[in-house]
């Protein structure tokens, strides 16, 4: 089945209605587009439209959750996290409020909308700061789990979600576990790193790898900070060789933090896949996927080249 | 007199907020100055507040967060943090942060500083107050240069569509920004019909005469929608060579400067009409 993250966020905004009173919801007039929505038919009297202003958004958030309220922001990715950035960093970051900010339409499958509309700085931006959380589910069962832990976690927490439906990963047994790496496929002659989209797309490429005679393991970071430094260590360690995968700039994302951690503790040959440092572009989000080099075939392409780079 | 005992206090708070200011060799004086009868009115005779805690207490934003030595005095005053933290402004480890942190200092209510962002923190909170039906007040004091930020109107738009009645703002108009007049750096006039057209109740009074602060305080109480007390003052109050200069938004008093203010505000045990700024 395929369903969008944004959708499975809808859901568990519906189910946090009924179970948690101090939950608020806000959004920035693309309540039909985040879904956020969803809260608002059924607690109307919680749900706050503040209009087209970011900046407010975030700052009407910090203030709510200083008087006991459990705050989820929402709006695009890119407005959320570029627009509000410094709101975000100091009056909710700095003094680590509990406000949630779920950001959808991460990522270039925005599609049509354009690179305008693309975040594919969200991650970096959003890691930088600390104390943040940051989590980027692979699949609707996955986000929906993650948002319902959000909401029970204290302390700012960014949850990137996506426009477009992505297949699913999981299934009904999975438990979402804050911080905590998955690995979805064992495999030895080396690790594939994913996170969000690309996790499913990971998974494909394991599939080709094995026709091939080479065996790939896959992780799913969806817990990007704090990240699970163990998983990858070990991955390092018995596979040596890592590819990552995301649907955001290879520039300070998911590859730059599993660099980080490799290179503080076993560095080892790493290829990353991701957009190569420009701008998105309006199209069919499986076109823009294939132009911008985010398909199975380019992660196979990135895996090879790095278990050629083995020592 | 009616107002003694608020402008001995008053009085006090500019003698720490300058002996901070001194002690640190930097801090903001001219801003916290313009801001003393204001935030002493407001601890001392608005605000429902005897403790930092308290859940039922009233709450107070300092969105020119650059006052931050005027909170702290008042705090003082109101026995709600120590004032052996004087001479602790703006060092390593003080819980006394440049501009205020709430994590160092939970005694105040929110981390501000960066301009423009303390309305919307305010619009929060009295929001969060009205759906539960508390009867829990906001209080946001606002600097007239952070009304070049956009976010300001953002949330002036907000609190008219929420009718949060429960919310006023104070605008500490002293005239001037860090790099002169407002209306040379950036025109902001007129700021009464501007907040009208986003339907707030504007009153506008002199920001250093006690009774027109509590005129204005008695009037909102009789208004039910989001109010604004446009109140003039003269940045640097109390300190003569520091009155309406912007050269003394962020800079501190060398030794011979200290004193002389010191003198000039007389010390806490003087007769209150005696001194030009009190009288």
């Amino acid at each position: 089945m395929a369903k969008a993250t944004r959708e499975a966020y809808g859901q568990a905004l519906k189910k946090l209605s009924a179970t948690n009173p101090k939950v608020v919801v806000l959004d920035a007039d693309l309540s039909g587009s985040t879904k956020t929505v969803e809260f608002k038919k059924v607690s109307p009297e919680r749900f706050f439209n503040v209009g087209i202003a970011e900046q407010n958004l975030i700052g009407t958030a910090a203030g709510l959750s200083l008087v006991g309220k459990i705050p989820f922001a929402s709006t695009f990715a890119m407005f959320a996290t570029g627009r509000a950035f410094e709101i975000i960093r100091n009056t909710v970051a700095y003094p680590s409020l509990n406000v949630k900010i779920a950001a959808t339409h991460a990522g270039l499958t925005v599609g049509e909308d354009g690179g305008s509309h693309q975040a594919i700085e969200d991650i970096s931006l959003m890691r930088t700061i600390p104390g943040m959380t940051l989590i980027n589910p692979a699949d609707a069962r996955e986000a929906e789990q993650a948002v319902l832990k959000a909401a029970e976690f204290v302390g700012p927490v960014y949850i990137r979600l996506g426009r477009m439906a992505v297949e699913d990963v999981y299934d009904d047994s999975y438990v979402f576990e804050l911080g905590k790496g998955v690995q979805l496929k064992e495999g030895s002659d080396l690790t594939i790193i994913a996170t969000g989209l690309m996790v499913q797309q990971s998974l494909k490429a394991a599939e080709i790898l094995k026709e091939e005679g080479i065996s790939a393991r896959v992780i799913n970071i969806h817990t990007i900070k704090p990240i699970d430094r163990d998983i990858i260590i070990n991955a390092a360690k018995e596979t040596k060789a890592i590819v990552t995968a995301e649907e955001h700039s290879i520039i300070g994302g998911l590859g730059s933090a599993v660099l980080e951690v490799l290179s503080d503790e076993y560095p080892v040959p790493l290829k990353r896949v991701g957009v190569l440092d420009t701008f998105g572009e309006s199209g069919k989000p499986k076109d823009l996927l294939k132009k911008y080099k985010l398909t199975p075939e380019d992660i196979v392409e990135q895996a090879k080249k790095a278990l050629k780079l083995k020592r | 007199m009616k107002y003694d005992q608020l402008k001995v206090i008053a009085r006090s708070m500019r003698r720490n907020i300058l002996t901070m200011i001194y002690k640190a060799k930097s801090g903001h004086p001219g801003g916290s100055l313009s801001a003393v009868e204001i935030m002493t009115y407001l601890y001392f005779k608005e605000m429902n507040i005897d403790s930092p805690t308290d859940e039922g207490r009233d709450r107070f934003i300092l969105s020119k967060g650059h006052g931050a030595p005027v909170l702290y005095a008042v705090l003082m005053e109101k026995g709600f943090i120590s004032k052996d933290l004087i001479p602790t402004l703006r060092q390593v480890n003080s819980k006394l942060q440049g501009h205020p942190d709430m994590k160092k200092l939970p005694e105040v209510e929110a981390s501000t500083g960066s301009l423009g962002q303390g309305l919307s923190i305010a619009n929060g909170m009295a929001l969060g107050f009205k759906i539960d039906n508390k009867p829990n007040r906001v209080f946001a004091l606002l600097g007239d240069g952070e009304l070049n930020e956009g976010m300001i109107w953002e949330a002036a738009m907000l609190a008219n569509h929420y009718n949060l009645d429960n919310l006023t703002a104070i605008l500490d108009h002293n005239g001037l920004q860090i790099d002169g007049k407002n209306e040379d750096v950036m025109t902001i006039e007129p700021i009464d019909k501007k907040f009208q057209a986003f339907g707030w109740h504007v009153i506008k009074i002199d920001g250093h005469s006690f009774e027109e602060i509590e005129k204005a305080f008695e009037e909102r109480k009789t208004i039910n929608k989001p109010a604004i007390i446009i109140a003039k003052t003269t940045k640097g109050k109390g300190c003569s060579f520091m009155e309406d200069e912007a050269g003394w938004h962020g800079k501190a008093p060398n030794d011979e400067e200290f004193c002389l203010a010191m003198e000039e505000m007389g010390d806490i045990g003087d007769k209150i009409d005696g001194g030009g700024l009190n009288g």
